[in-house]
């Protein structure tokens, strides 16, 4: 082995490893791109009147996202109620019988739930809700939203919980306690940062979700708030003001644009304080 | 005592030994407690089958959207057959139903987006996993690749058709193709990026867990940091990879608003990677509440039918590929 | 007349297809410490969570045989009346880490929704910790976790709270396993005081622990109850081979 073939190959593993890092860090081009236009591009648009006031018919310039911002909360809000509670206790029930039968399969269904395209829970969603009451609803928009979180929260609440000693189980078994007192008392407490981190992911993930709404909530250019009446959401609201061929339109999808993605953004950032804040050490 | 548990009276066995020969206040003391306890158990038993029917709902909606799909799709393939899958044509209009174009927009351009995205993801992997695990560096790119995860689809659909579209139009003009902008190539480009998260971050946890003495090893050996990853850690973790780029690529199919903003949504078949065409996905979200015939949102019902299988299929595939690397 | 709190016949315990506990016949006199001792994986912690129900928690475990608490069949019971009556002290602390030193000792109380005056609280919460000899050591900071505690102090915590339930017998699965020396004789001194109160039975893989402590003794071996005595005669005088064999250290 000569120095020449030691320099040879040393040469290849530094240029390998200059590649990766190039390779690696050009991820970064197209997000800062894209966060930066829309910065640029929705900016100047976001102001108090921009918050407060509904869209403007074609060819008058100004107008809101009030209705989108209003409809998009109201919905989040209704699939939070309908899922949270599920998920955490399907979760709870699957660290509860890691080995059951069903358990087996709420796991597998869990999984498959979780790769369901967007689109295709909007098309069962409309099934379920917009025809048997007749009509597009934000309602209907919210249970089509609730499926889209439940994997996340179930997965998150199982995942945090499988891995709490099961001596904190058993101290409370111990002193007689009965079973949903463990769980509500000690165990979901003591994993609570976890079970919040994947509540808080889940709720971000809808928030930008517009393929499952496209046939429920359906987008209503005025402000409502009637749960069985069609809803504008702000992703609704970009994807038919973007498509356009309004320039005025334009404007407002990018403003609604900034303020989604700080939406998400905040989430994101929220849910990693809190994470580490609210972690019980054991 | 399940008696007892149930019409909620205390026997003497139920109470304390030592309060049973005490004052009178002690034992309706206890008494009340053993009560309180009878209740927590009806609860508890409660509590114990409400957990089990939530997992089971997991089970019924997975079941139900089957099932639906297949119902609402029962139309269409009566009417239709299965050679619908690869008729070439696609006219409303005319009420002719092919689904080709669709399924071609959708393989093309997701595998070409999976193409596109495979080095860039992998590369991730590699550094975080293999050269710099911990520092503000690595911290900065995985927030990166988070956040790239975290922008709404909706806003990569419109950032494309504003930015990445004229791009690719000044582009297919130097090239010499029809430079029309909106097309299969720019959904890739799009996806490509969108997925690159999928596949880096699982890459990164499954090279995290090559042991240390397998690289030690090749060390040992007087190996090059690039002999270590590409004789050690990448065999290794093949089958990780592998997995997470099945994941992207379930992904890929699936994702909608994106691509249906930049794809051009037209039902003709592609003639090459710089045409407009369809996905099933885009030609769901475009058409489904225009059919106005039975035949018609049943055949769009069906692509959807399709698309949930396979992704379905994939996502257990990519799944069951972790479970297996993760136990070993 | 000693009167008996604890009596098994026949009793039978297994993980499965694993028989870890054959055929055991005890009496366990009321306010005596009793040591179980043998070598590892003779069945003897399996023994002692059948005793509060806690063995059928895991997945596969089955039971059979008699097992009385006051003459009242335990299997009968619903296991959380056995639990109230039957307090149990794990191998390593595990106080609720959530929880303030203060609640975890009411936790028994505060988890299971019972609401007491505060000044009941107060009432216990001293006198349990005093029970324990830790009061003079936390009284100035029951508000802190307790996880900030040391093990010793964790594992007297642990006893604390078992006691402000007020059981009529605690199990203790090698609770000093896992403490430092002077933890250990700490808590070892706990247990005469206990008695007066209570019934301890104590899993201990230690036979100077079970010299030390103990009013009555029993080697476990192979799932079996090999001898039960008075752990005088037990050390002085064993009657069965495999416990002389035993304390002289011929296996361990």
């Amino acid at each position: 082995m000569d120095a020449k073939n030691v320099k040879y190959r040393l040469g290849k593993s530094y240029g390998f490893q200059i590649l990766t890092y190039i390779l690696a860090f050009a991820c970064v081009v197209p997000l800062l791109a894209i966060l930066i236009f829309i910065l640029k591009q929705g900016l100047s648009k976001i102001n108090w009147h921009f918050l407060v006031n509904v869209p403007k018919p074609v060819g008058e310039s100004g107008g809101g996202i009030a209705n989108a911002l209003v409809g998009s909360i109201l919905i989040i809000i209704v699939a939070s109620i309908i899922a949270i509670p599920i998920g955490i206790m399907a979760g709870v029930y699957l660290s509860e019988n890691k080995k059951s039968r069903l358990a087996y399969w709420v796991r597998l269904s869990t999984d498959v739930l979780q790769g369901v395209p967007s689109i295709v829970i909007g098309i069962v969603a409309y099934f379920w809700m917009v025809k048997p009451l007749g009509g597009f609803s934000a309602f209907s928009g919210s249970v089509a939203l609730a499926i889209m979180m439940l994997p996340i929260v179930v997965r998150s609440t199982e995942e945090t919980l499988k891995l709490l000693p099961d001596s904190l189980r058993e101290a409370a078994l111990a002193l007689g306690m009965p079973f949903h007192r463990v769980i509500f008392k000690v165990i979901v407490p003591v994993g609570i940062s976890g079970i919040l981190s994947g509540v808080m992911l889940s709720v971000a993930r809808i928030t930008g979700e517009t393929a499952p709404l496209l046939f429920t909530a359906f987008g209503n250019p005025y402000l409502s708030t009637n749960l069985t009446k069609p809803m504008q959401s702000l992703p609704l609201l970009i994807f038919n003001y973007a498509t356009s061929p309004y320039n005025d339109w334009h404007d407002l999808a990018w403003g609604a644009s900034l303020i989604l993605l700080l939406w998400v953004l905040f989430l994101n950032i929220f849910t990693k304080i809190v994470t580490r804040k609210w972690k019980v050490q054991l | 005592m399940d008696t007892s548990v149930e019409n909620g009276m205390v026997t003497r066995s139920d109470l304390p030994l030592r309060v049973i020969n005490s004052t009178p206040e002690a034992i309706s003391k206890a008494k009340k407690r053993a009560k309180r306890s009878f209740r927590q158990i009806r609860t508890e038993n409660v509590f114990k089958k409400t957990l089990m029917l939530m997992g089971l709902i997991m089970v019924i909606l997975v079941l139900g959207i089957l099932l639906t799909l297949i119902v609402q799709s029962l139309p269409s393939v009566k009417a239709l057959g299965p050679k619908y899958l690869w008729s070439k044509v696609w006219d409303p209009v005319q009420d002719i139903y092919g689904a080709w174009p669709f399924l071609l927009g959708t393989l093309l351009s997701s595998f070409l987006a999976l193409f596109i995205s495979i080095p860039f993801s992998i590369a991730i992997a590699i550094f975080l996993g293999e050269y710099h695990p911990k520092g503000w560096l690595p911290n900065f790119l995985k927030n990166t690749v988070e956040l790239i995860a975290a922008v709404p689809s909706v806003i990569y659909g419109f950032w494309g058709l504003a930015v990445l579209v004229p791009i690719v139009r000044s582009f297919e003009s130097a090239i010499g193709v029809d430079p029309i902008g909106v097309g299969i190539f720019s959904s890739s480009l799009i996806l490509a990026v969108m997925i690159i998260p999928y596949a880096a971050s699982l890459g990164r946890s499954m090279i995290n867990m090559v042991p240390s003495h397998l690289k030690e090893a090749a060390y040992g050996l007087g190996a090059t940091r690039w002999e270590v990853i590409r004789s050690v850690v990448l065999p290794y973790t093949k089958s990780g990879l592998f997995a997470g780029i099945l994941l992207s690529l379930g992904r890929a199919l699936g994702e909608t608003m994106a691509v249906t903003m930049v794809i051009g949504n037209t039902s003709l078949i592609p003639k090459n990677i710089f045409a407009p065409g369809n996905t099933m996905a885009s030609v769901i979200a475009n058409e489904f509440t225009e059919a106005d015939k039975p035949v018609y949102l049943s055949a769009l019902i069906e692509l959807g039918l399709v698309l949930f299988l396979v992704t379905v299929v994939i996502n257990l595939i990519g799944k069951k590929i972790i479970d297996r690397f993760t136990n070993e | 007349m000693e009167s008996t709190i604890i009596k098994s016949r026949n009793f039978n315990a297994s993980f499965g297809s694993n028989h870890v506990v054959r055929n055991v016949n005890i009496d366990i006199p009321r306010n005596h410490v009793i040591a179980v001792m043998g070598p590892s994986g003779c069945g003897k912690t399996t023994y002692l969570r059948c005793i509060n129900r806690m063995h059928e928690l895991i997945p596969g475990a089955t039971c059979s045989g008699e097992m009385k608490l006051n003459d009242e069949n335990i299997y009968e019971m619903h296991p959380i009346f056995v639990r109230l009556k039957i307090g149990m002290v794990f191998q390593r602390p595990n106080p609720f880490p959530n929880l303030s030193i203060y609640d975890n000792v009411i936790a028994g109380y505060k988890l299971n929704g019972i609401k007491l005056p505060k000044a009941e609280r107060d009432r216990i919460v001293e006198h349990s910790l005093t029970r324990v000899a830790l009061w003079n050591e936390v009284k100035d900071s029951l508000n802190k976790k307790g996880s900030f505690l040391s093990g010793g102090q964790q594992q007297r915590l642990c006893i604390a709270r078992a006691v402000a339930m007020e059981p009529e017998v605690l199990l203790f699965d090698e609770p000093t396993s896992a403490l430092d020396p002077i933890s250990t004789s700490t808590v070892e001194e706990l247990f005469h005081e206990l008695k007066v109160n209570y019934t301890l039975i104590i899993v201990t893989h230690n036979m100077q622990q079970a010299a030390r402590v103990s009013d009555k003794t029993a080697f476990f071996f192979m799932g079996e109850l090999v001898e039960y005595d008075e752990t005088k005669t037990m050390f002085t005088n064993p009657k069965d081979n495999r416990t002389q064999n035993y304390i002289t250290g011929r296996f361990s």
